[in-house]
């Protein structure tokens, strides 16, 4: 957490204030897409290539992420219909990966009430309708009610979860209190192993009394095992974990995403970017670290144990929380209400992924909003339905939100604060932020923002490459590509090649109407005194 | 549990709690025709050209 924390100040506020400030600014000049602001802002008729990836990041997310909205659709109904009420955690998993289709392509387009097909196409129409209608009568209207609600929600629900106990007595281990520990212990202790090399390796994480002694146990019993407590200091000095902040934060609070840059473009001069930055930041902030910190870790740890709880956000929310609804009292009616607003709050972001899209459409193509949605919704459509046919593993799902929900998200976040700070140039840049503030971004941002950001963020995705796609070890040397790579180079796998050759055409097509729309043919900054 | 980990939760918890109920209080006593406002009814965009 600590960590997180650190890139919350450092990664998270920083780029939060560059994209809001450079979206209000660029909004004045009469842009709201990504491409035409950067060029409009910079002078630099270049530099809207750079901003094509503001585009081409949300539309690219948008084609899996309604396949999850649809999941939370698909589980609020199946609750609301009796259908979750599981025993196990092994219960839960396989109607999951059931649901979602994973045994084989093509299995996610069954229409039953355990299947998503019916929900995607739900899901897809309403969002469409309600981008259709605009951003404040469709999005805006929405949250003012939706939002809220969730949070009363989500507060109930972490308080059954901090009441679950232990929920199996054979199992004394698998409780809250060591769910917690899991989650917020400064000290971690692992059981290792020596590799014939002599390293040691990470066998499991040890959490709890019972699993303590177990593993001391086995320790005294083999000299190839030992039993280590990983200090926090220790920990910190391990970039893995950076890594993991950096991307945590990337995605929870929507930067680099080319989408706050797109709505902050519909702002007015004098609107406050400061505290409606900080405000929509630390938002997320309370309901990831105070509501789901609380509640999605430890609810897993202690139903699924230390292997269920290491799983992605979406596995543990999917695999985790139906076993609490299923062990609280009317937990089918609130499991319903949970996965019904929880559905609400990613259509808000859904539908966030797809005005950045409309907007660069419209500028591009010079066409009006309906015409701009309706060429979106046929690339989406069919984008997604690439996705959601190769549901086999998630094979697409997984290799597009690899290289484009991780990968270019890194390539934009970092570009956005070098455009911000070095090209516009910080002082411009804080006066374009601070324009109408009720109070200035802090001054040290002002340094952080020009060199520590940029600084951090190179670095760490120069070691991200490094070990994420290249499979370099940098503390052992060893080098093993990471199946992202095999997939496309080494052993190639036919869904994860299309799924990188769509990423690309629709890159080219992007970058191919920028290259040819009127509205942004700028001139570098010179050439029109000249 | 340890000791450590109860500190660090109530400390993260608290921290990220109170800022923001103070980011709450802020854009409640903004005046909203100044400054903290919904987007327009009509944004530029959802005229025809």
């Amino acid at each position: 957490m600590l960590a997180y924390f650190i890139a919350f100040l450092i990664i998270g506020l920083s780029i939060c204030w560059a994209e809001w400030a450079m979206g209000r600014a660029g909004g004045q000049k009469g842009y709201n897409s990504s491409p035409g602001i950067l060029g409009a802002l910079t002078g630099r008729k270049n530099l809207k290539y750079l901003g094509v990836l503001g585009v081409l990041v949300p539309v690219m997310i948008y084609m899996y992420y309604v396949y999850i909205e649809a999941w939370c659709l698909g589980y609020a109904v199946n609750f609301m219909a009796g259908n979750l009420d599981f025993q196990s955690g092994d219960e839960a998993s396989a109607f999951f990966g059931s649901f979602v289709g994973i045994s084989d392509n093509g299995a996610a387009f069954g229409f039953g009430i355990k299947q998503v097909g019916f929900f995607l196409v739900a899901v897809f129409i309403l969002n469409f309708f309600l981008i259709y209608r605009g951003l404040s009568r469709g999005i805006e209207l929405f949250c003012k009610y939706a939002m809220p609600a969730l949070i009363i929600l989500a507060l109930v629900v972490l308080v059954r979860v901090m009441t679950l106990g232990t929920p199996d007595p054979g199992n004394p281990d698998l409780n809250v209190s060591n769910g917690l520990g899991y989650m917020w212990n400064p000290t971690k202790v692992l059981l290792e192993e020596r590799t014939a090399g002599g390293d040691w390796q990470k066998v499991r994480e040890i959490v709890g009394e019972r699993s303590l002694s177990n593993a001391v146990e086995e320790a005294s019993a083999s000299p190839n095992l030992r039993v280590r407590e990983i200090s926090l200091p220790e920990q910190l000095t391990n970039f893995q974990l950076w890594l993991d902040a950096a991307g945590q934060i990337f995605f929870s609070l929507s930067i680099g995403f080319g989408v706050i840059i797109n709505y902050a473009s519909y702002l007015k001069r004098k609107d406050d970017v400061v505290l409606s930055g900080l405000a929509a930041t630390s938002a997320n902030e309370f309901c990831e670290v105070g509501l789901g910190g609380l509640m999605t870790v430890p609810a897993a740890f202690t139903f699924l144990g230390v292997a269920g709880a290491t799983g992605s956000t979406l596995g543990l929310g999917f695999n985790a929380l139906p076993m609490v609804f299923s062990s609280m009292p009317a937990g089918q009616l609130f499991g319903f209400l949970f996965f019904f607003l929880l559905f609400l709050a990613a259509v808000t972001s859904s539908l966030s992924m797809l005005q950045p899209g409309i907007a660069f459409l419209e500028e591009s193509m010079e066409i009006g909003r309906h015409r701009s949605v309706a060429v979106l919704g046929v690339i989406t459509a069919i984008g997604s339905g690439f996705v959601v046919y190769f549901s086999k593993d998630l094979k697409a799902l997984d290799t597009i939100d690899f290289w484009v929900g991780t990968f270019l998200i890194f390539v934009l976040a970092t570009m956005q604060i070098i455009i911000f700070g070095w090209v516009i140039g910080i002082k411009r840049g804080l006066k374009m932020a601070n324009q109408g503030a009720s109070f200035p971004v802090p001054k040290i941002y002002g340094f952080i923002m020009k060199f520590i950001t940029p600084a951090f963020l190179l670095t760490i995705f120069a070691l991200w490459t490094t070990q994420n796609v290249f499979g370099y070890n940098i503390i052992t040397g060893q080098q093993e590509y990471s199946s992202y790579w095999k997939d496309l180079f080494i052993e190639p796998n036919g869904v994860a090649r299309f799924s990188v050759l769509l990423i690309i055409i629709v890159a080219a097509f992007i970058a191919f109407l920028a290259s040819i729309a009127n509205k942004f043919k700028f001139q570098n900054e010179g050439e029109n005194k000249s | 549990m340890t000791l450590g980990g109860w500190i660090i939760m109530l400390i993260s918890v608290a921290s990220v709690t109170s800022l923001f109920c103070w980011c709450i209080y802020k854009v409640l006593s903004t005046p909203e025709e100044e400054k903290i406002h919904g987007l327009e009814i009509e944004t530029p965009d959802t005229e025809h050209k």
